[in-house]
């Protein structure tokens, strides 16, 4: 379901002398549905910008990143955008939202976008909320005022509303106590299930053991690795 | 599906001075179009040879009308391209004085569009207006006052009623949350978005402020000196930035 073939990545500093930083050389990638790969590797190593490069946020500097049928390197605007919408679903380790909007509509956000019945898509997005222990008192206001492990379970409902085939998360369990963290794992699980392929980064080892199949190094990417 | 909206080699100057440059994109349905650049980078010109408020020098812009397909709205007639505008198009200015009639009531400025594509029910008229007032936080109380007894936020939100009440398929916006407060400013940012998804709006948004492009629009143009320097997905372009001038727009904010 996600292949990446030979991938670099390099940034390019413009307005600091033009120095070119190349942090990424090589790098292979395998996930089939209902798997989940987890991405290990020190601080710095390169995980969320593989990632990020997967989900077209970064621009790839060479290889072939395909979801499903697109390689992401080569798509065009308007087809990641598509992608994004009905395959590939991301959540990333900080919230972004449209301020003043409710809760319940950012979760409901992705369904909407598909053209789902709004009803259908609330009692969906309430559901999730519940699961993820976000008091309904709360469902009413923008999360921008929520605390950091609110947000996050938040970020984590939405990128679960739509049962998209493909998912990255970066982090999904990170600033959450273990009851919530046990919900997401279920939520991970809940997803190989139905045949999504998975790719995650998780500091927490015993997470990792619980939901991923098998665990690539992205330290053997760096630049001169092999 | 064809593009909405398909725009080549556009190029207009005054004079010596280029006010934008060899501009080339397509629009697609139900697309928000961000255009980010420094003041005097050419995003209003561009914008008003779009909308036919301005005549470029060379290029073509070609929309795809609902009666005849595709066709260039610059050798198009004057009541044709003005037609469009008044069915089709709908202009956000970042003034709302040069968007509203200043001394027709609140109520007429947003029926007076309707009336424009054929409406008639005075009833009907007054009561989707009232409807449009509420979408944009303007009390039912003020629908018989005139704007410019208004505050400029909610002028603002008077124009982009009026601008938006006849379900237009394009909306061109210069600025549009450019002098309003913060919180009146996240209002509309909410609502331009529900409205593009749920009427399958396509839209044109000039700002300089990336957070709001960052929030609104599918993709992004970068301009310089009235050139397209950079372009792609939003985030894309915001978060791994290739040319050195996006570089430099990007750094040189804090949060976006
Ligand atoms: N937008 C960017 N611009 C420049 N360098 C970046 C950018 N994003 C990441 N990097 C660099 O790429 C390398 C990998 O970072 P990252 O992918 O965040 O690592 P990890 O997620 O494994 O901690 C680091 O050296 C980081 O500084
Ligand atoms: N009516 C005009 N007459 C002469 N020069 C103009 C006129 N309007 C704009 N310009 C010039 O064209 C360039 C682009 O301006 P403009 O499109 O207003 O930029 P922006 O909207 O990005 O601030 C600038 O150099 C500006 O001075
Ligand atoms: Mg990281
Ligand atoms: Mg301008």
């Amino acid at each position: 379901m996600i292949q990446v073939e030979n991938v670099s990545k390099q940034f390019t500093l413009h307005n600091q002398g033009g120095a070119a930083l190349e942090v990424m050389r090589g790098a292979q990638l395998s996930v089939a549905p209902g798997e989940c790969v987890a991405l290990v590797g020190a601080s710095g190593a390169g995980k969320s910008t593989l990632m990020r490069m997967i989900y077209g946020n970064y621009l790839a500097a060479s290889g072939a990143i395909r979801v499903g049928a697109l390689d992401v390197v080569t798509a065009r605007p308007r087809e990641i955008i598509a992608l994004r919408r009905e395959v590939l679903g991301y959540v990333s380790q900080f919230l972004r939202v449209v301020p003043r909007v409710p809760t319940r509509d950012v979760v409901a956000e992705p369904l909407l976008a598909l053209g789902r019945p709004a009803g259908e898509a609330r009692a969906r997005a309430e559901a999730l909320l519940a699961r993820l222990n976000i008091p309904p008192a709360l469902w009413e206001l923008s999360p921008l005022t929520f605390s950091g492990g609110e947000q996050q379970r938040v970020n984590i409902a939405r990128g679960f509303a739509h049962e998209y085939p493909a998912l990255l998360l970066d982090e999904p369990t990170a600033s959450l106590d273990a009851a919530n963290r046990g919900t997401v794992l279920a939520l991970i699980e809940e997803a190989k299930a139905r045949g999504a392929a998975i790719v995650g980064i998780f500091h927490d080892e015993e997470a990792r053991a619980r939901v991923c199949d098998r665990e690539v190094d992205v330290s053997g990417f760096a630049p001169g690795a092999s | 599906m064809t593009p909405l909206l398909e725009v080549r080699d556009l190029t207009k100057r005054y004079g010596p001075r280029i006010g934008c440059a060899d501009v080339t994109f397509e629009l697609w349905p139900g697309e928000v179009l961000g255009i980010v650049g420094e003041s005097g980078s050419g995003k209003s010109t561009l914008l008003s040879c779009l909308a036919g408020h301005l005549a470029p020098d060379t290029g073509s812009v070609v929309y795809d009308t609902r009666a005849n397909g595709a066709r260039d709205t610059l050798t198009m007639s004057e009541p044709e391209r003005r037609m469009l505008g008044r069915t089709d198009w709908a202009f956000v200015h970042q003034n709302p004085r040069d968007g509203l009639r200043m001394n027709v009531s609140a109520g007429g400025n947003v029926g007076e569009r309707l009336m424009a594509v054929g409406a008639r029910h005075y009833g009907n008229i007054r009561a989707t207006a009232s409807d449009w007032l509420g979408r944009v936080e303007i009390a039912d109380e003020r629908i018989d006052d005139r704007p410019s007894a208004f505050s400029g936020g909610m002028q603002q939100r008077l124009q982009i009623a009026r601008n938006l009440v006849t379900g237009p398929r394009l909306v061109f916006m210069d600025e549009p949350t450019g002098g309003l407060d913060v919180s009146v400013q996240a209002r509309l940012l909410d609502l331009i978005r529900a409205l593009v998804r749920d009427l399958g709006l396509s839209a044109i948004i000039v700002t300089h402020d990336l957070a709001v492009v960052r929030l609104l629009a599918d993709r992004l143009m970068v301009m310089k000196s009235g050139r397209v320097v950079e372009e792609g997905l939003t985030d894309q372009v915001l978060d791994d930035p290739q040319h050195a001038y996006t570089q430099l727009l990007v750094s040189s904010v804090l949060h976006v």
